[in-house]
């Protein structure tokens, strides 16, 4: 595709005659690119440090226990110290269970049972809680979860969304794209139609509204919902590529040749349209992962027991009227530095893939 | 071809999109959905109570029968009451929709205006210092979230300070106006403008590449009045058909500055009504929502003409 472009044709004598016999193909050239793109390359090393975080994060390597109550009632972060005037909840006396309560007179009638569990073997069985530390890394919430093994495993959850719903979406609208496009007629109108019905209601819109029905949260539900809304504007595009391939001379020299409908589709047109499928793909993450932020923290996200960036600014939201301000700088930041990598290396991704853009 | 029969024809098209709407919408609450009459009954209720329900709502009826009575529901424009309060659905939406635009124009207008401000500066500067480090700061601006700007927004300059009142809504559109909508029209712009500019930004690089500009140079034209005039009359219309094919979004967009800050708009009452189950509600939200998007669609086709006679509708 380059090959007649000069500067691409490096004239290195150096290099062994056999490798000159291939010019470079169009990841390797959008490699090269890339790599001179300081900031895309930058962005790429961020996106890739959280990617492997949550990696880590799912697979219990890292912050396995962020619902373990480690630090104390709204530890603050190490780095502030402990405040004199906070009252220090781990050093202060804990009280001590009663053998019997007095209610308004009344003799609690299960003392004697409470007695009893107190004083037989299996008493010795009770958890003894663990000291809770005064200070944490990025201190604590209001239950004394660690904030900082929160935001690693929140963003393990709003990248999982993210990614599987953005590869779900782009699986569809590829397909979708590929049919209408390459098929035209019937196929075309009916993609279309659906296609008109899905954008002429707003997305959040639609999303609320299938949230509203299935009335059960979990992430495979969220991924499901974002992934089956999601892949219009990716069809939009898959299918004016599909459009302009499909009458190109490769592809007639394929036909002719005798490469079936389906070979032609995904053998021959489908990869020279992956530059398009990549770049959908980072900008639909980036789009996903916001949703999932939005819905989580309305309470149409993730369930109760997993941990979110969106469920912990809706924790945040509370907690700031306290001065408590660290989980929702911790969420706040982490997501904010994560969206800005992943659109920075979108349209890195664009400028590598595509030279002629870049005017 | 002449007006009236493009505009025949346009309408025409929408019945398929609309029918499908409707379909989509249908399958969703009266099928996908499950049985309502679980939700509303409460957790103790007999065999009795329930077939009392499903008779109310119609849905013991065959589904069939369920979508005519919907399709006729949407032509009435009566969509019954909401099963929350029992308030008419097309009252609620008569009342919320003030307080929505109250909001909304004026956020959108600003939006505009600042967006194609800045956009005119970045791209008479192109290629500079001044383009390149606003561009980047517009990314880090759009890459936080919205939720964040609410929550420290409303704590830093509504709580703390006490610039603006922290939240609430008054029966007075004025005082609404200078009062109570300041700080979420602020901070609903903070996330707007940023993918704005950038769009705009492209609008005007792709006219100043033009001969027209080239040759209004020439004739020894300011820069100042070949950007303002020549440029951005041309620019205008990519621009004013994004906004207004930004508005139907921007009715359900605002839910988050309708919910934080406490105004009674059409968005914070979708939000209700997700929470609450509140299926003909959101029902009719959804059709209200997709009818707006579909008209603005084809108004922002006829104002593309109308400002640009090279357009050929088809």
């Amino acid at each position: 595709m380059g090959a007649s472009n000069p500067d691409l044709a490096t004239p290195s004598s150096a290099n062994p005659p056999r490798e000159e016999e291939y010019s470079a193909g169009l990841w390797t050239l959008a490699w090269r690119r890339l790599r001179a793109d300081g900031v895309g390359l930058i962005s790429l090393g961020v996106v890739g440090a959280y990617v492997l975080l949550a990696l880590l994060a799912g697979l219990g390597w890292v912050a396995p226990h962020w619902s373990a109550e480690v630090g104390t009632h709204y530890a603050p972060p190490s780095w502030m110290g402990t405040s004199a005037r906070e009252p220090d909840f781990a050093t202060a006396p804990q009280p001590v269970w009663p053998g019997s309560v007095d209610l308004y007179g009344l003799q609690d009638p299960l003392a004697d049972l409470l007695a009893r569990i107190h004083t037989e073997p299996g008493a010795s069985l009770v958890l003894i809680e663990a000291p809770r530390r005064t200070t944490l890394p990025l201190g604590a919430d209001k239950w004394g979860h660690d904030v900082l093994a929160k935001t690693i495993q929140g963003g393990a959850t709003s990248l999982q969304v993210g990614l599987f719903s953005a590869v779900l979406a782009t699986v569809l609208g590829t397909l979708m794209g590929a049919l209408a496009g390459y098929w035209g007629g019937k196929v075309d109108d009916a993609f279309n139609w659906l296609y008109g019905v899905l954008t002429a209601v707003p997305y959040l819109l639609l999303v609320f509204a299938i949230a509203a029905v299935l009335h059960q949260k979990g992430t495979s539900t969220l991924i499901l919902i974002l992934g089956l809304t999601g892949w219009t504007g990716v069809f939009r595009l898959m299918r004016s590529e599909y459009l302009k391939h499909k009458s190109r001379e490769y592809v007639l020299a394929a036909g002719a040749l005798g490469a079936s409908h389906w070979r032609r589709m995904f053998l021959h047109i489908l990869p020279n349209t992956s530059h398009v499928i990549l770049v959908q793909l980072s900008q639909n993450v980036v789009g996903f992962i916001k949703s999932e932020v939005i819905l989580s923290f309305l309470g149409f996200g993730v369930p109760v027991d997993a941990v979110s960036w969106g469920s912990m600014l809706n924790e945040a939201q509370n907690e700031l009227i306290l001065g408590k301000w660290w989980q929702l700088a911790a969420a706040g930041v982490a997501m904010a530095v994560l969206v800005t990598a992943f659109s920075l290396l979108t349209d890195a991704l664009r400028d590598a893939l595509d030279p002629r853009l870049k005017s | 071809m002449n007006l009236s029969a493009f505009l025949i024809r346009r309408l025409w098209q929408m019945i398929p999109t609309l029918l499908g709407v409707v379909l989509l919408v249908f399958v969703l609450f009266n099928w996908v959905g499950g049985d309502p009459a679980y939700l509303l009954a409460g957790k103790m209720a007999g065999p009795q109570a329930l077939a009392n329900i499903r008779h109310q709502l119609g849905t013991d009826l065959p589904l069939w029968q369920q979508l005519l009575v919907f399709i006729q529901q949407i032509l009435t424009l009566d969509f019954g009451n909401s099963w929350a309060t029992q308030e008419p659905i097309a009252q609620i939406f008569r009342t919320r929709l003030g307080p929505s635009l109250t909001l909304l124009i004026p956020m959108m207008l600003l939006e505009t205006l600042l967006a194609v401000c800045i956009a005119l500066l970045v791209a008479a500067f192109r290629g500079s210092w001044l383009d390149r480090s606003l561009m980047v700061v517009s990314t880090v601006l759009m890459s936080i979230s919205l939720l964040v700007y609410i929550i420290v927004g409303q704590y830093v300059l509504a709580f703390l300070w006490g610039w603006f009142p922290v939240k609430g809504w008054s029966d007075h559109w004025a005082h609404n106006l200078t009062t109570y909508a300041v700080l979420p029209i602020l901070m609903g712009l903070m996330v707007s403008v940023a993918p704005s500019v950038r769009l705009y930004r492209t609008f005007i690089l792709d006219e100043i590449n033009q001969d027209y500009v080239r040759t209004a140079r020439a004739r020894g034209l300011s820069e100042s009045r070949v950007l303002l005039v020549h440029v951005l009359r041309n620019a205008a219309i990519p621009i004013v058909t994004n906004v207004l094919m930004g508005l139907p979004g921007l009715l359900t967009g605002a839910f988050l500055l309708e919910r934080f800050f406490a105004i009674p708009g059409i968005g914070r009452e979708i939000i209700l009504a997700v929470e609450r189950s509140d299926f003909p509600l959101i029902k009719a939200a959804t059709i209200g929502v997709a009818v707006a998007t579909l008209l603005t669609n084809l108004l922002g086709d006829l104002l593309y003409r109308w400002l640009d006679p090279r357009v050929h509708l088809d």
